[in-house]
């Protein structure tokens, strides 16, 4: 793709709206509403460049697709986040009987997989696109066109009845003469990795080409969700990644409490920051642990599992949870915590951080592990900017994003800690940059602790008829987003989950072409991504 | 490079010595709600109301805990005046409410026992803490119990996750090759009974509707001693003891 490079000078919101409606006119209209701008795409024909306006001009990056079927018609919000301005919403709005709307894949490449997720839930067309169906509904598994995410579809319809296409066999890219390819999964590892499917099309010892096939994980989250008390679909947020638990958990109740327009108790907010970075923390304990494994250093692999068992002991001694489900509650938190907790858990911090400490020391001097590291994987900045990755996988390609600096949420605001950057885009990079991150967590948590006053631990937030709430977070893989639609009576009418995992496995392909085959685990490991997270 | 066997070497042991000895370090557990008694039964009745999925069941003074369905949100544990109490221990293991018991695996697996894991849809902490089993903390080879790569050579199968439809086909074929005899447990909440994802057209809400079930699990996510406790309990290296959240001892 050819485009201007991303604007120096950001814009402000009066700079974007004169030039949008300058150079668009009456295809579209610009709002101002909280946290940022709608723009409504009147013509729809206008949507891809107005999407590549945002982008690539404009130097924005994208949040993602939420579609929603309403009163008779089609909504489609695509999500942009703009320097400056904030949430800029692109709103496509389109009668029910309309099944095409214009692909804007060709613009914006990340935006590639949420199209295909909506014509598989939705059943709507997008024109243009290159390679729609057999997505999250496989199609050795399910008919075409179910839809399961429209609303006439009953989720708990127990005589539903699947048509497998036994005929389905996955498209080989790869012609050569003696090409062929490897299946590895979706058990795999003793069953001890996530279920997804690699297929490694090769000619001997380098991959060619990879496509990743997943969601067999896939349990319809957001279709289940619908129609239930928000105090129950609190329940799914925090279970359907147990990984990131608490930022997913942390984004739903900003998306209710948003929606409401609490204030939440500074207090909460504090210990939101101490329970998030302790969730940081241990998350990326966990993932060198996996590549130290991936690269065979079974030492360095039992000092990482090490720590990470025990943060995973001081979550549990501290809140209660291994793996802190049942903390946050719309409102704050479901629980207060003691002064000495605090300071048991700040020691078991510290403990983590000077033995992460040590390890990366020890790491950076063992030849034979960097070897298999460097150079291993590499996601060039254009790329990351291409597909517009986010969290450490992006960091290291030198796309510096977070949304803790960017948007900041909780009162990330308050402390100073920086987001680790490198530019080499290899497995090396991403594991200095896991480890970078692990200690401004210890620092975060820290502040966070010290600046800790008394006061209330949360307030009661009721659940607001008919409104629309958006919440989000850093998550430990990336940035997070949940969207709430509150119907009259204050169920859940529909929920959305946008996580990081679903955007960075898009970008996995490229770091695995054209490498050989025992580097594989290696790369699968650096980008320490989530299959259950992606799937839902 | 030599620095790291020194390292290992001076890093020590740290395995657990359970089963040989009780394993009570903190945190090792988010333990359990276990039965309560109330001063009256309109408290035990709301203690039961409070109960999301329904895991709790008042008669008359006392709040009955049904471990099976229960997914640790903690409702009632924090935030709620009719508290239950919480046990701090992780030997939960049991056979399916439907079956009369269970019959071990023979002597000669006790010493080398090969495990299966299948993720059915799991939110991957039921999995993680499977995986936990592989660290030196718990260290399940010194028990004389393996990972395997292969169905082939598997003896028992872990299944997490309520059983998701796109993984319906490869649980069965993963269970079909493996050879006899052979056990399943169903690990976590959500495999005994779909937890919070439920019966759906996406979810088979259950391990026990796909597979014969030998043993439960129950946890959201039940901790690695708990699923280490319930490998021993394949092997009849120690027993089932509670049932129904009431102890049988």
């Amino acid at each position: 793709m050819t485009s201007a490079p991303p604007s120096h000078s950001p814009l402000d919101v009066e700079g974007l709206t004169i030039l949008l409606e300058e150079r668009f006119r009456a295809g579209l209209s610009v709002l101002k509403e909280a946290p940022g701008l709608v723009i409504r795409v009147l013509d729809l024909s206008l949507l891809p460049v107005v999407s590549r306006f945002l982008f690539w001009e404009a130097g924005g990056s994208f949040g993602g697709l939420i579609v929603e079927e309403r009163l008779r018609e089609w909504t489609l919000q695509y999500l942009f986040l703009l320097q400056n301005i904030g949430w800029v919403d692109v709103v496509v709005r389109a009668p029910l009987y309309q099944k095409t709307i214009p692909s804007i894949v060709a613009e914006l490449h990340a935006a590639d997989w949420y199209e295909r997720e909506a014509e598989d839930l939705f059943d709507i067309d997008f024109e243009g696109h290159p390679r729609l169906g057999d997505f999250i509904l496989h199609d050795e598994t399910w008919q075409e066109h179910i839809a399961p995410m429209r609303k006439a579809f009953d989720a708990n319809a127990l005589n539903f009845e699947r048509k497998p296409n036994e005929k389905w066999r996955p498209k080989l890219v790869v012609e050569d003469p003696g090409s062929f390819a490897m299946p590895v999964g979706p058990v795999y590892e003793g069953g001890l990795g996530e279920p997804i499917h690699f297929l490694l099309e090769t000619v001997g010892e380098d991959v060619i080409r990879e496509v990743p096939r997943l969601f067999y994980n896939y349990r319809a989250v957001e279709k289940i969700a619908e129609g239930k008390a928000v105090c129950d679909v609190l329940l799914l947020a925090e279970r359907f990644s147990a990984k990131s638990a608490f930022a997913h958990s942390l984004a739903f109740c900003q998306a209710i409490e948003n929606a409401a327009g609490a204030e939440v108790p500074w207090r909460a907010r504090r210990l939101r920051v101490v329970l998030a970075e302790l969730e940081r923390l241990r998350h990326h304990a966990g993932a060198i642990q996996g590549i130290c494994q991936s690269t065979a250093l079974s030492v360095s692999e039992a000092h990482a599992a090490i720590i990470e068992e025990q943060l995973l002991r001081a979550s549990a001694a501290f809140t209660g949870h291994r793996y802190l489900f049942g903390l946050n509650t719309p409102g704050g938190l479901r629980r207060d915590f003691e002064e000495t907790a605090c300071r048991d858990l700040l020691r078991a911090i510290d403990s983590a951080d000077s033995q992460l400490r040590i390890l990366e020391e020890r790491l950076r001097y063992s030849s034979s592990f960097l070897d298999r590291l460097e150079d291993v994987g590499a996601i060039s900045p254009e790329n990351a900017r291409d597909l517009d990755l986010v969290g450490p996988v992006a960091r290291a390609s030198g796309v510096s994003r977070d949304l803790r600096k960017a948007c900041p949420y909780a009162t990330y605001s308050e402390y100073r800690f920086d987001a680790p950057c490198e530019q080499e885009g290899d497995g090396y990079a991403r594991l200095r940059v896991l480890f970078a991150e692990a200690r401004e967590s210890a620092r975060l948590v820290h502040q966070a602790v010290d600046s800790l006053e008394p006061g209330d631990s949360s307030i009661p937030v009721e659940a607001t008829a008919s409104t629309v709430g958006f919440g989000w977070t850093e998550a430990p893989i990336g940035a997070a987003m949940h969207g709430v639609r509150l119907d009259s009576e204050g169920r859940v009418e529909r929920y959305r989950i946008l996580t990081p995992s679903f955007r960075n496995w898009l970008g996995f392909h490229v770091a695995v072409e054209d490498f050989a085959f025992q580097d594989f685990p290696i790369i699968l490991a650096t980008f320490g991504l989530s299959a259950t997270e992606c799937d839902r | 490079m030599s620095f790291w066997f020194w390292n290992g070497v001076r890093r020590g042991i740290p395995s657990t010595r359970y089963p040989a000895v009780p394993e009570t370090a903190s945190g090792v557990t988010p333990g359990r709600p276990v039965a309560t008694m109330f001063a009256s039964a309109e408290e035990a009745a709301r203690a039961a109301a409070n109960c999301p999925v329904g895991a709790i069941t008042a008669r008359d003074r006392e709040a009955v805990i049904d471990l099976e369905t229960c997914i640790h949100c903690q409702r009632c544990r924090f935030g709620n005046p009719s508290t239950v109490h919480w046990a701090n221990d992780f030997e939960w293991t049991r056979w399916p409410a439907a079956k009369k018991g269970f019959e071990p695996l023979p002597a000669s697996f006790t010493r080398s026992l090969h495990i299966m894991v299948v993720d059915a849809g799991d939110c991957g902490a039921c999995l993680h803490e499977i995986k936990q089993l592989n660290n030196p903390f718990y260290n399940i080879h010194r028990l004389g119990m393996f990972f395997t790569a292969t169905p082939r050579t598997a003896d028992v199968l872990l299944v997490v996750g309520p059983v998701s439809e796109n993984m319906r086909e490869p649980l069965l074929k993963t269970y079909d090759a493996m050879p006899q005899p052979k056990r399943v447990v169903a690990v976590g909440a959500c495999a005994i009974s779909g937890g919070v994802f439920g019966r759906t057209f996406a979810s088979a809400g259950g391990v026990g509707m796909v597979l014969p079930v030998d043993l439960e699990i129950p946890g959201n996510p039940p901790p690695p001693l708990a699923i280490l406790h319930g490998l021993l309990v394949v092997t009849s290296r120690k027993e089932v003891l509670t049932e129904g959240g009431t102890s049988l001892i």
